[in-house]
């Protein structure tokens, strides 16, 4: 009794938190995704200063220590310059979680505003928006991505520029069909009626709104994209070799294939695991967004 | 004689048909040359079946949605051409109740905030003030503060309509345009919101402008009822003459269609379905479910002729019949 009388006197943004973190702790899949991805974060964050031998990083060259199996020295093994693979791969996860980053928020920062606008305006600034938008999804994004790189030449600013560059128009369509359905919401007539001008009702109403799909699908989008870099460094169109990015580790392990399976193993198991954590993560975020999910 | 609040003049809304590939649709006149007036303090109830342009005129009325034809007049003031910007000022005297609470409030924003929202908009008050006067809002309507700082979803629906109401009241309006709202509620909280609206009027002083097709509610809260068909007032008059002694036959229909406990069987409403508003029938919109209609119906729309009494009749049959 007296819990929920003081729930109902708490400020709203606490007490959403509250129910936001209460749900999430009963979905266990939410709980192993947000698990994953802080230790990825954390692992990105602090990585230079825990990694056993740093100087391995940019790819120090100790022959005796070729492809040496997991052991105490080395937890997962040497490479086939002798190189720690737990630390290449610790720091990957800095690499890929920025580059991850990076793409998903420089395509939704093209892809929404775009996407709200088409929306919003109609007619035919719409039509041209989406036209545009949907030239770019008619191609397979990665086999798009892969011709940009190659006109680009390969690297890893080159392979950020070029999954920014297929991967804004999916911003584009979940913000315009967003805002076409809260266009013709009756609370936004109730604003237009209190007087709110439409730059108002863009920010008060529209963005607010639209907004937790959009988290959900960036949520997701960053493990793609992490995949995606990691596939295009597996295909040498990314990060080149000295570099440890986890696509660019694996494409030369490949050839170390069957004899010294840890080597390739180590970074596929950190691709798996990041994109498992951000798919599990944007799902639980998906129930807890929904205002109305709140009544639990 | 002093002018009215709210007047329309030869009011028209068509919504314009499209040229489609695979169809084409045809043009809907809406509203087609209504006209209306509204007193300082008055209550004017609209009534018609679903379909037949009281929302619409509503949406017009507030210049929510373009007019196709036509004047309106606001406190002598005529807003007709008035663009978003010049008619924000104005929005303040002249407020809307949705018919779904549910939809008419934001789902992000607690009932504080849908309350201070409108007068944060229009610059009346801040911080300690704007609270307070919030507070006192939602106690005028009947919620405790307790209510403050619930979303929507944790409120029933008749609190809804409560925290739309003290949202419109906020602004201290002095129309207040009402899309049926009670429509959506239960029949004891419906009771609740007229009690609230009731009190509302007599406290401040509101015009109403309400809108349902529930004759009861109507008869309650109106001293004056218009009955709309096919986007046409056919009567008009004080809310005991047209629901006590209806004379168009359609009013009629209407009145005869509400279910009663005690009579043995329901008179009949009006046969058929209203007609399709992009194909109307010639003359008349109503001669073909029309009990008393002759020949003379199909030819001509009859016009809206004015009694002595002030009472308004678009049937010259039925002045015939019973005179």
């Amino acid at each position: 009794m007296s819990a929920t009388a003081e729930e109902t006197v708490a400020a709203p943004p606490r007490r959403r938190l509250r129910l936001a973190l209460w749900l999430l702790s009963r979905s266990f899949s939410s709980m192993l995704g947000l698990f994953l991805v802080i230790a990825i974060v954390v692992l990105a964050l602090i990585g230079p200063w825990i990694v056993p031998y740093p100087d391995h990083v940019a790819g120090a060259v100790s022959l005796a220590n070729k492809l040496q199996p997991p052991s105490a020295a080395h937890w997962l093994g040497t490479d086939e310059v002798g190189n720690d693979i737990l630390t290449r791969v610790i720091i990957g996860a800095r690499i890929s979680l920025l580059v991850g980053i990076g793409i998903t928020f420089a395509a939704a920062a093209i892809g929404v505003p775009l996407g709200i606008l088409a929306g919003l305006a109609g007619g035919r600034l719409r039509e041209a928006i989406m036209r545009f938008t949907d030239l770019f999804l008619s191609v397979p994004g990665l086999v798009l991505a892969i011709a940009l790189v190659a006109a680009l030449g390969p690297g890893i600013v080159n392979a950020m520029i070029a999954l920014i560059l297929v991967w804004w128009p999916g911003y584009v369509r979940l913000a315009e069909s967003k805002a076409l359905s809260i266009r013709e919401e009756p609370f936004i007539e109730a604003a237009r009626v209190a007087g709110a001008s439409r730059a108002r009702i863009l920010r008060r109403h529209v963005l607010p709104n639209s907004l937790s799909p959009l988290i959900v699908k960036m949520s997701m989008d960053i493990g793609q994209a992490i995949l995606a870099v990691a596939s295009l460094g597996f295909i040498g169109l990314g990060a080149k070799p000295p570099t440890p990015e986890w696509g660019a580790m694996i494409s030369i392990a490949r050839g170390y294939l069957p004899d010294w399976w840890w080597y390739a193993m180590a970074p596929g198991v950190f691709i798996y695991l990041a994109v498992l954590g951000f798919n599990l993560l944007g799902d639980g975020l998906r129930d807890i967004l929904d205002p109305r999910s709140n009544r639990g | 004689m002093t002018q009215p609040l709210l007047r329309a003049e030869g009011l028209s809304k068509t919504y314009e048909g499209k040229r489609g590939l695979f169809r084409a649709t045809r043009a809907v006149q809406a509203v087609a040359e209504l006209d209306l007036a509204l007193d300082h303090g008055a209550a004017l109830g609209i009534v018609g079946e679903s379909g037949c342009g009281k929302s619409t005129l509503a949406r017009l009325l507030l210049r929510l949605i373009p007019l196709s034809a036509g004047r309106i007049t606001f406190d002598e003031q005529d807003i007709t051409a008035l663009d978003e910007a010049a008619m924000r000022p104005l929005r303040r005297r002249m407020q809307l109740i949705h018919q779904n609470p549910s939809a008419a409030l934001d789902p992000r924003l607690t009932a504080e905030d849908a309350v201070a929202e409108p007068l944060r908009i229009q610059g009346l008050a801040t911080g300690r003030a704007l609270r307070d006067r919030v507070a006192a809002l939602l106690t005028e309507v009947g919620l405790p503060p307790a209510f403050l700082h619930r979303f929507p979803h944790e409120l029933s629906g008749g609190q809804k309509q409560r925290v739309c109401i003290a949202r419109a009241l906020a602004l201290e309006p002095d129309l207040l345009v009402l899309d049926e709202p009670t429509s959506a509620l239960d029949v004891s909280v419906q009771a609740q919101i007229l009690d609230v609206l009731d009190a509302l009027r007599a406290r401040r002083g509101l015009a109403y402008l309400f809108i349902s097709h529930n004759l009861a509610v109507v008869r309650q809260v109106c001293e004056r009822v218009a009955v709309m068909y096919l986007g046409r007032i056919v009567e008009e008059g004080t809310a005991a003459e047209v629901l006590g002694a209806p004379r168009h036959p359609y009013t009629r229909a209407l009145l005869g269609s509400v279910p009663r406990l005690a009579a043995h069987g329901v008179a009949p409403a009006a046969p058929g379905e209203p007609p399709n508003p992009a194909s109307p029938p010639p003359g008349c919109a109503f001669q073909p479910r029309c009990p008393i209609a002759v020949p003379a119906c199909r030819e001509s729309m009859p016009p809206l002729a004015t009694l002595m009494d002030g009472h308004r009749l678009r049937c010259p049959r039925a002045m015939e019949v019973s005179p």
